[in-house]
């Protein structure tokens, strides 16, 4: 029964394909489907060449040429805050240049603070101590409740509203917050590149000294590890300094007459702005850090405790690395969101890539042009750190075999 | 999936047979040991936290209550206090709650503010849940824009540009939510579909959207989208601001919706196969209505964010409860107090999206626990 109605229903289907009746064909399932698909294609090409034949009507009439060839010219404005070398004769090309170098810079600033706060307020919720659980509790409710925008500007408000240099506050008598920005030790500038070097050696030379004794049982013969690896991060950078004749080799912000000499100093716009980014994400960060930890089975932690590790090790070699994975895809997402959201640096004046363009499109009048630069770039950035992200998640992800 | 914190899982319950809780003698000074001071490591966390506790709440509370002026018209009474200036919230409030909105017709946004928090309330309510309440929420959109607009019934026209405060927020969320979950839905369900065109168009665009900064779209609609419209034809900026936000809030909508999709067994698609559904009843009877409770929590994430982006429009030269309070401190008597006028709204702010994640909260215990 069942066979003679199969059999009828692949001719009924059979017919259908052959016949080239109009019902015959809207019947057919992957003839129909591409039916809609050509429709879409060309409803999509015809309003795209619609608004674009407008837009040119509208450049023409305003007699604005198009083309990326105004990049070349003179920029003619200043930008005040600079990594690299900019005045106003350089061209709008290299305005972008600095602007994303200072996007960079704000993203990346903030990415290392917020992790540090995220992973500390995320422990501190899963802590014992009911008040270090309830304040970091309140932490992330308060931070995640809030538009970061506000935060932002609020951030921006205090920095301006703080005392002038004269007065700074104080912190340790190393950093110095005043309406300024942060003053904080920095490198003699000269040589700082090759200080900076000689702190990453020292920091690998620290970790493969502490990563050889691990295996060893003998519990002195750790801790002397630990102090020479110390010594190698703290004495490298010195030694160097010595023998480039520069014994001072990190300078402390002094003050001077009205402002801070030595050290470094942040300007407000990107104090605030870090602050702004990194405490908002920071708040993001810590429950990913409470939910990654605790999706490891307390099973692991009761094995880990068992073959007699402390907490310490506990946490770094169970539930850390464990933890790792289920942490990294989302925390991925937030670090992306960072830099996008750096794009709110506009409000406090702080010159990102977003601001930057405002002006280059004030200036230049290229509006469509200037737009489609800057949303290549933030695009681009986007994808590298995802693709990083898929990266290290490839690395750290359960090796099956 | 994890589950929200204060929520039993489900997993606890359900293993093994329940054991009463073992007692505890739980003397105050026990509670204390347990809680604060068990252990070394424990009591240096308690005894620094208290340090700086103390450092800085009194300092706080003799700024913030103590020393405050509550009240008063005459900013000189502020400048004489050492603490807080609170009495800018009622010389301004006006300002910061409706912006450039004409004076006298601010009961008109009153009325509207009612209608959102009402309807807000209302849908709270799960018994209540359907597609009707969609539909209701369109029809209080609809009396909201005949209010706000005016023109008929004898209100006093009030265009789009003179929209502010907290109105404005509220339609603009409103609106973003109405307008881009649909939208995220279509753009979900496109990203799944068998199509090559478009499953193209729909991953395109979602990925294109997501990779780039709210601000620029808020840009792009304020400054490019203009040129792109045929001569003559205009669309006023509000409008443009509020497209461009749903199309933010789809784009991230879709990607919540996908991952429910995704969740559905395929049984499900196959045994609405074998009932004789066609692509739309079974989307829309069986599938549909499985991935609105799988993503309920996520999708109450991104409400949330959508409503903190709606600050964002103040960055285009709308005045949103933000962009609001902003202009009401530029009075050069009252700027110096612009430290608590945003501290106020920032209470507002956090009131709204606590509430809401509170809701989202309890709802994902409900539904864990039933299903």
């Amino acid at each position: 029964m069942s066979e003679q109605l199969n059999v009828a229903s692949r001719e009924r289907y059979s017919r259908a394909r052959r016949s080239l009746s109009f019902s015959g064909l809207w019947n057919n399932v992957a003839v129909r489907s591409w039916i809609y698909q050509l429709v879409i294609i060309a409803g999509v090409i015809g309003v795209g060449t619609f608004l674009i034949a407008n837009a040119q009507n509208a450049l023409s009439k305003q007699g604005i040429s198009t083309g990326f060839g105004f990049l070349q010219q003179r920029a003619g404005f200043d930008i005040g805050e600079t990594s690299i070398a900019f005045s106003s004769s350089d061209s709008f090309l290299k305005a972008y240049g600095v602007a994303v170098i200072n996007t960079l810079k704000v993203a990346a600033a903030s990415i290392v603070l917020a992790t540090i706060v995220g992973v500390v307020v995320g422990i501190g919720r899963l802590s014992k101590n009911l008040l270090l659980n309830k304040l970091a509790a309140g932490y992330v409710e308060i931070f995640r409740n809030t538009p970061q925008l506000l935060q932002l500007i609020f951030w921006y408000t205090i920095i301006t509203n703080l005392p002038r240099p004269r007065d700074a506050i104080s912190i340790g008598g190393v950093f110095f917050l005043s309406n300024r920005g942060l003053s904080y030790p920095w490198f003699e500038s000269a040589h700082y590149a090759l200080l900076f070097g000689a702190f990453l050696a020292g920091c690998v030379a620290a970790w493969f000294l502490v990563r050889y004794t691990e295996g060893q049982g003998r519990r002195a013969l750790r801790y002397v590890a630990w102090m020479f690896a110390l010594g190698a991060i703290i004495g490298l950078p010195v030694l160097t300094g010595y023998f480039l004749g520069d014994a001072r080799v990190i300078s402390v912000p002094k003050l001077r007459g009205f402002n801070f000499f030595g050290g470094a100093t942040t300007s407000p716009e990107f104090l605030a702005l870090l602050l702004g980014l990194a405490l908002y994400i920071a708040a993001f960060i810590a429950e990913i850090v409470r939910s990654g930890i605790q999706s490891v089975g307390q099973g692991q932690i009761e094995a880990a405790r068992t073959i007699g590790l402390n907490r310490f090790d506990t946490y770094r070699k169970v539930i850390f690395p464990q933890a790792l994975r289920v942490m990294v895809p989302p925390a991925a997402g937030q670090y992306i969101s960072v830099v996008k959201n750096s794009s709110l640096g506009v409000v406090v004046g702080y010159p990102e890539l977003f601001s930057v363009n405002n002006t280059v499109v004030t200036l230049s009048g290229h509006t469509v042009e200037a737009i489609a630069i800057m949303m290549s770039i933030y695009l681009a950035i986007s994808f590298i750190i995802a693709m990083l992200m898929n990266f290290y998640n490839l690395f750290v992800q359960i090796k099956e075999r | 999936m994890s589950t929200a914190p204060g929520c039993v899982s489900r997993a606890v319950v359900t293993s093994g047979p329940r054991r009463p809780p073992p007692q505890r003698a739980d003397s105050a000074m026990a509670w204390l040991k347990r809680n604060f001071f068990d252990g070394i490591g424990n009591m240096l966390i308690t005894f620094g936290l208290l340090w700086v506790l103390f450092e800085t709440v009194p300092n706080l509370v003799r700024w913030a209550v103590l020393n405050a002026v509550w009240y008063t018209p005459n900013a000189e009474v502020c400048h004489a206090a050492a603490g807080a200036c609170w009495a800018i919230v009622p010389e301004k409030y006006r300002v910061m709650l409706f912006g450039t909105f004409p004076y006298e017709e601010h009961w008109r946004g009153v009325i509207v503010i009612a209608i959102v928090l009402g309807l807000s309330v209302i849908s709270t309510v799960r018994r209540l849940w359907s597609y009707w309440l969609f539909v209701a929420w369109i029809a209080a959109m609809a009396v909201v824009f005949v209010l706000m607009l005016g023109g008929v019934f004898g209100l006093k026209p009030i265009e789009t540009h003179e929209w502010g405060g907290l109105p404005l927020t509220l339609i603009m969320f409103v609106g973003t939510v109405v307008g881009g979950l649909p939208a995220g839905v279509m753009l979900a369900l496109g990203r799944r579909s068998t199509m090559p065109v478009i499953r193209a168009l729909c991953v395109g665009f979602i990925e294109i959207i997501r990779g780039l900064p709210l601000v620029t779209i808020l840009f792009m609609a304020s400054l490019m989208f203009p040129l792109f419209l045929p001569e003559g034809m205009t669309i006023d900026k509000f409008m443009r601001a509020q497209i461009a936000m749903a199309i933010f809030f789809a784009a991230y909508a879709a990607e919540v919706v996908r991952g429910g999709l995704q969740a559905i067994p395929r049984g499900q698609y196959e045994a609405a196969d074998t009932i004789g559904l066609n692509y739309w009843q079974k989307t829309t009877r069986i599938v549909l209505p499985q991935v609105m409770r799988i993503v309920l929590p996520s999708m109450m994430n991104e409400i949330i964010r959508a409503f903190k982006n709606t600050t964002f429009i103040g960055i285009i030269g709308l005045f949103d409860v933000l962009r609001a309070t902003s202009t009401a401190i530029q009075d050069p008597t009252w700027v110096r107090y612009s430290i608590e006028a945003y501290l106020s709204i920032f209470v507002l702010y956090f009131v709204l999206c606590f509430a809401m994640s509170k809701y989202s909260e309890r709802v994902e215990c409900d539904l864990a626990v039933r299903r």
